[in-house]
């Protein structure tokens, strides 16, 4: 059944950033992209790491994905134009894969070997409490890390004042300048008045 | 864990915390009306802050007893005494700002709230036992300060400072990430303790790059050379009160956070990081010398002597003592109070409309016109130039007197020959008050509580500040021996 289901997810999960790329309509290309996220999330489940798998789906489809669609439907960007310069580019986007191919084999072949000392846990770390991860989580972050993420939430909200200070502009009357009570008490004789400007020296408003 | 007591340690930044919420919920219903009755209860925190911190220091608090949340902040005497510099600056650049705001026609309710967190930030800093609570205590302080640099939103020049700091500090605070993320892999913790035990016996190429990074990025932060570049245009640009601001109480905070993360996490392998902060230290204090000559803006002619004091500071730490981490401490509590001092006094230069005077030419013959602020300012420059009389010269002498303890001889000898380059811009400023020809530019009126400032610093910066240098001293002393016992 887990076989299954990985080998449904993974299938999907290739075939739909597949279509991400070559799908014509950016719009369609966004919306792929989602059902990607979709099924790596699912995958997430599989392998037992259902936090990481919420947080793809509240943070790439709730919130990076929504982005990338206003964006894209917001900005009028030429697509055809930009793909006509794909096959000029072509090399050097292969140049870039083959690096990072060539990194990512280094990198693992390297750990693997044992060349690469990443420090030793001296279990001095706290002891996973519970049995998900949710929960092993959560014990971390509201208890041993309780101090930082509290203060991380303060960078957050001085991170919010600095936008409104910096942006927010208070509202100017949505009726323009009208004001009845001035208009009222107007009277005939200083609502005119008559000037004789010298010639060629244009009237003082 | 015992929560309670880990909260008790946490009480100074917990007050100026809840403080900060409650006013900004004050200021989001009334406004900016009660923008000055905000500064005023702001002033009123910090100095709770201030009384709170204060007995940790004078009774020398270490040891395990000042740990809070298993090792991830540490409320010794070492950063008690930065914490009250801190706390002393920003109530200063809360006593100044409502008037030059409020000229400007734009004190918003906000600020004395970023001043506040700004401060929590500094003070989560210089507490750091770990390099994530370094770093979100860094991130806190440098967002408020992104956004209080660019607070006169419609003065293109502030709002060019705020950018230039912001993608700049960015870039800064990613080198330190970076920094810090190769030091967590190469020595498996982010703890100071920690990491202290995995680097005991030797650096691994990876821990030295980590700590290269690391040093590089609150490098930028403190604005030593050779990541200065941003300095005089964030300080020329930034409203007055706020470059005051930034001269002062985050510098305190970045070199705390740097002694912290030399001393306490690197403190076995001393000869690593004392050559990069030897090398910083002679070329901030060169830069700042050389840089400052040509200046034609007063304020810029003060960003590139911070960064010269930056320099000086820096060889107390180079020495790696005991010694010199006190030394470094009594220098910094004297800079803050000169660096103060001389903003306030360029807040006092106004013209007949009320407009501030920064350029250099214009305080030609000040001592006739301005006798009393050409005093000040005299002592103040003397002072900064290091001339005995005058309490910054103690400072110097520490600093020096530290680095020929430890045998850093030609640093110390390159340090005063370029303390001489140096004292000709400050002496330049004095000779243009007191010998040019008088241009009456500064015809202003002055504010009550900006001259209760300056007289202070005066006071404090006077022959009259020797008596202080027992006391200080003590503090110092008793703030690095904290710090020993931590590494």
């Amino acid at each position: 059944m887990t076989v299954f289901a990985f080998y449904l997810f993974a299938a999907l999960m290739i075939a739909s950033g597949a279509l991400t790329i070559f799908a014509r309509n950016p719009v369609h290309s966004v919306l792929w992209l989602i059902l990607a996220f979709f099924n790596a999330a699912g995958l997430m489940v599989i392998v037992g790491a259902e936090f990481l798998a919420m947080l793809l789906v509240v943070v790439y489809v709730g919130a990076v994905a929504v982005l990338f669609l206003f964006v894209v439907m917001m900005l009028n960007i030429d697509f055809a134009e930009m793909r006509a310069g794909f096959m000029k580019n072509a090399p050097l986007g292969v140049a870039i894969a083959v690096i990072l191919l060539a990194e990512l084999v280094l990198g693992v072949g390297a750990y693997r070997a044992g060349a690469l000392d990443l420090g030793t846990p001296d279990g001095s770390a706290a002891p996973l409490v519970g049995e998900s991860n949710i929960e092993s989580l959560g014990a971390l972050l509201y208890g041993n890390y309780l101090f930082l993420f509290e203060s991380a939430g303060i960078i957050l909200l001085v991170a919010m004042i600095g936008a409104i200070v910096l942006t927010h502009r208070a509202p100017t009357n949505p009726r323009g300048h009208q004001n009845i009570a001035k208009q009222n008490a107007r009277n005939p004789k200083e609502a005119t008045n008559n000037v004789s400007p010298e010639v060629g020296k244009g009237v003082e408003l | 864990m015992e929560y309670s007591t880990s909260l008790a340690l946490l009480a100074p930044e917990i007050l100026v915390s809840v403080s900060g919420l409650v006013l900004l919920l004050v200021a989001a219903w009334s406004g900016d009306k009660s923008a000055r009755f905000i500064s005023i209860a702001a002033a009123v925190v910090l100095g709770g802050a201030f009384a709170l911190v204060a007995p940790s220091v004078c009774t020398g608090a270490a040891g395990p007893d000042t740990v809070a949340f298993g090792g991830q902040f540490r409320a010794d005497a070492f950063a008690g005494l930065a914490k009250l510099m801190i706390f002393a600056a920003s109530g200063a650049a809360l006593v100044v700002a409502p008037r030059f705001f409020g000229r400007a026609g734009a004190m918003r309710a906000e600020f004395p709230i970023l001043v506040l967190f700004a401060a929590l930030g500094m003070s989560i800093m210089v507490s750091a036992a770990d390099l994530i609570t370094l770093y979100i205590g860094l991130e806190l302080n440098s967002l408020s300060a992104y956004v209080l640099a660019a607070i006169l939103r419609d003065d293109e020049r502030s709002a060019e400072a705020g950018l230039k700091y912001f993608v700049l500090g960015g870039l800064a605070s990613g080198i330190l990430l970076f920094g810090m993320s190769l030091t967590y892999g190469f020595a498996g913790t982010t703890n100071f303790g920690g990491i202290a035990i995995a680097v005991a016996d030797g650096l691994s190429t990876g821990q030295l790059f980590g700590l290269t990074f690391v040093l590089a990025g609150l490098a930028f932060k403190i604005s030593a050379a050779p990541f200065h570049m941003w300095t005089p245009d964030v300080y020329e640009g930034a409203p007055t009160p706020v470059t005051m601001f930034f001269a002062s109480a985050p510098k305190v905070a970045a070199i705390a956070l740097l002694a912290r993360v030399s001393l306490e996490a690197f403190g076995s392998q001393s000869l690593a990081w004392q050559q990069i902060v030897i090398f910083a230290a002679l070329l901030s204090i060169v830069i700042g010398a050389l840089g400052a000559i040509g200046q034609q803006n007063v304020k810029r002619l003060l960003a590139y002597s911070s960064i010269n004091n930056v320099g000086f500071i820096l060889i107390g730490l180079a020495t790696g003592t005991l010694a010199g981490a006190s030394a470094m401490m009594v220098y910094l509590a004297i800079y803050v109070v000169m660096t103060i001092g001389s903003f306030v006094a360029v807040l006092l230069m106004r013209d007949g409309n009320g407009d501030q005077v920064e350029s250099i030419s214009d305080l030609a013959g000040l001592s006739t016109t301005r006798p009393a602020l050409a005093w000040c300012l005299m002592a103040l420059m003397f002072s900064l130039a290091g001339i005995p009389p005058l309490f910054g010269f103690w400072g110097k002498f520490v600093v020096f007197q530290a680095a020929v303890e430890a045998d850093l001889i030609a640093l110390a000898a390159i340090g005063i020959a370029a303390s001489v380059i140096g004292a000709f811009y400050y002496i330049k400023i004095v000779k243009v008050m007191f010998f040019d020809e008088a241009v009456n530019t500064v015809t202003g009126k002055s504010d009550t509580p900006h001259w209760v400032l300056l007289a202070i610093c005066a006071l404090l910066i006077s022959p009259l500040g020797y008596l202080l240098i027992g006391p200080l001293g003590n503090l110092a002393d008793m703030a690095a021996a904290s710090l020993a016992v931590a590494f």
